[in-house]
């Protein structure tokens, strides 16, 4: 992989990030932890592996992208923005009365979201069941779907996991974005996940592979890379991701929400934006 | 069109084959039709649409949220999917799911739940769906449907694939009274007016259409002009033709094989209260679990009987 690309991508996740924070002020408060540990693997998958289409978002033999963590939708609207599927300024109405930019990833109101998620479990699910409907219709495209860590204490998850490895669905890739935190605490105060998270999927059929830095592109595309090979088998990648990442306050609280006045988000958005503009100075 | 039976004898066949041979005919037809099991295929002899379309016929296991989970992402495919489980679980087990995953989405998958309410009979109280419907008819847009014999069951699977929306069926699996004759079709959403009267309008459906017509029958022999409605759907409801009959008869008893208080009787009543008020009586389960028990023997334990439905008759004509 060419550091040039690597450094595209690089800086895509800051935009992505930058964007998401927009976003996310619009309303003054939203899951902004969540979403910021996705940033760059949003990044990897919009701006290098996926094949879409923005003038087409329902194209049939697109690769699809199920944040089953629907939460962080602000990441994946300022993703699809960027991609081209709307002007990233339309986002900057999260959660208004009637916008086409709910805080749960809509799939009817939001051009480019593949599924509608929110009740967490369900669209792993539904992403299993899109790579089956492909697969019986000779479709050559991959389903993506990110699972949240805390996510995977719902019963459905497993449900999805062992009907994906029953059918041999290796045209599904999950990605864990395992940032260590729930809504009331850590995943070990909370609900720990036995001998780690990983060695479940791994108990349950799926090929499973570790990034240390669930932050780093280059060891996202280099997993993802390899998840593609993978033949007989769904993969997913455990990503070892910090909560909030990218962005001072959230980084250090690690909460699933936050609430910020408009002097901090003034605050935030000039940190977001320097950040962006320091990065682009850095790599071109 | 449809065709009432001369004879309501109880029918050679199993109900249960109604939805398989519906579904082996339109999956011959239409490479989209799916069917997923929830580890019961072989209770509803499913397992000749395995043995026929095995490429097209999926086992989730005992797993129904996820069950219908995948049959909303199949359908966001383009593929038709009919998920089926005891009507217990493909309702409450997997009700969130069919909510958001299909409801809210608009994935149009076809949910079939079996052995509706008493019919559950020996399988007792944790097998006994009698807040299934109920549970489906707050989904906004959903379809929910109660046939009553193999010509309705068949006509109504058939009709399911065709539909945009969610929808839920009730299946009885074992032998039950031939209400139609073989060919029969009914549109969703249209009642079905099996008998005129003036006196009292009795609207039932599934394994109650038959004791209301033998109801109506009874009350004949007493002086009494019964109108009979098959209410095979219950969601959307044919207002048009409830309205018309109310309008003339001034009285209704709602029967169903469902706890009542979230039922058709419930929702009839919604449409009267608000449109025409009339008498109403209902006849179904109040407030009960299920039991182990024959399904006669439950029949009259919740007070289902044909002689507790002409009984309701009377006293809502009496409260005119």
């Amino acid at each position: 992989m060419h550091m040039e690309n690597l450094n595209r991508l690089r800086l895509l996740a800051c935009e992505i990030r930058m964007e998401t924070m927009k976003i996310i002020a619009s309303k003054g408060n939203g899951h902004v932890g969540g979403s910021l540990s996705i940033a760059d693997v949003l990044a990897v998958l919009y701006g290098e592996v996926m094949k879409y289409d923005p003038q087409d978002p329902n194209w049939k033999e697109r690769d699809w992208l199920i944040l089953s963590k629907g939460h962080a939708g602000p990441a994946l609207y300022a993703a699809l923005g960027i991609a081209g599927f709307y002007p990233k300024e339309a986002a900057y109405h999260l959660n208004e009365a009637g916008s086409d930019f709910p805080s749960h990833a809509d799939h009817n109101r939001t051009r480019g979201v593949d599924i509608t998620t929110g009740s967490l479990g369900q669209g792993i699910s539904e992403a299993v069941g899109v790579a089956l409907g492909n697969r019986m219709q000779g479709i050559d495209s991959h389903v993506f779907v990110i699972c949240g860590d805390g996510e995977c204490d719902e019963g459905q998850v497993w449900e999805a996991a062992q009907f994906a490895a029953h059918n041999h669905l290796d045209n599904l890739i999950g990605f864990v974005d395992s940032n260590g935190r729930q809504l009331d605490g850590t995943i070990d105060e909370v609900m720990s996940h036995g001998k780690g998270i990983g060695a479940k999927f791994d108990a349950f059929g799926w090929g499973v592979i570790e990034v240390s830095d669930g932050n780093d592109v280059e060891q996202i595309l280099e997993a993802v890379r390899k998840a593609l090979t993978v033949k007989g088998k769904p993969t997913m990648i455990i990503l070892n991701t910090v909560k909030g990442k990218g962005i001072d306050f959230a980084e250090t609280s690690g909460e699933h929400s936050s609430t910020l006045n408009k002097q901090q988000w003034a605050e935030v958005l000039e940190e977001a934006e320097r950040k962006y503009a320091e990065l682009r100075e850095a790599l071109l | 069109m449809f065709k009432v039976a001369e004879k309501h004898d109880v029918d050679s066949r199993a109900n249960r084959d109604a939805y398989s041979d519906a579904m082996l005919e339109m999956m011959r037809n239409n490479e989209r039709i799916v069917h997923i099991d929830c580890d019961l295929a072989w209770c509803i002899n499913a397992t000749r649409i395995q043995k026929e379309f095995p490429e097209r016929f999926f086992n989730a296991g005992i797993a129904e949220a996820n069950a219908v989970g995948v049959a909303c992402g199949m359908e966001a495919t383009g593929m038709i999917p009919f998920v089926h489980s005891f009507g217990v679980f493909a309702s409450r087990r997997a009700f969130d799911q069919a909510f958001l995953s299909a409801g809210y989405s608009e994935r149009a998958i076809h949910i079939i739940g079996s052995d509706p309410g008493i019919t559950a009979s020996f399988n007792g109280p944790t097998h006994m769906p009698l807040e299934d419907c109920g549970l489906y008819l707050n989904v906004p847009n959903a379809i929910v449907l109660d046939p009553c014999d193999y010509a309705q069951t068949y006509a109504l699977t058939r009709r399911s694939a065709a539909e945009k929306n969610l929808t839920y069926m009730r299946l009885i699996r074992r032998s039950f009274r031939t209400i139609y004759e073989d060919g029969s079709d009914f549109e969703i959403g249209k009642g079905v007016l099996l008998r005129e009267g003036k006196d009292v309008t009795i609207v039932a459906s599934g394994v109650m259409v038959y004791n209301a017509i033998k109801a109506a029958e009874l009350l004949e022999k007493q002086g009494i002009d019964a109108e009979v409605i098959d209410m095979h759907t219950w969601k959307p409801l044919d207002e048009e033709l409830l309205l018309k009959s109310v309008g003339k008869t001034g009285a209704i008893v709602t029967a169903e094989n469902h706890e009542v208080n979230t039922g058709l009787g419930s929702a009839i009543a919604n449409v009267l209260a608000a449109r025409h008020p009339v008498p109403q009586e209902f006849i179904g389960i109040h407030n009960r679990y299920g039991m182990v028990a024959s399904q006669d023997y439950l029949e009259r334990e919740f007070g289902m009987t044909l002689e507790n439905i002409a009984e309701a008759a009377i006293r809502a004509i009496g409260r005119k």
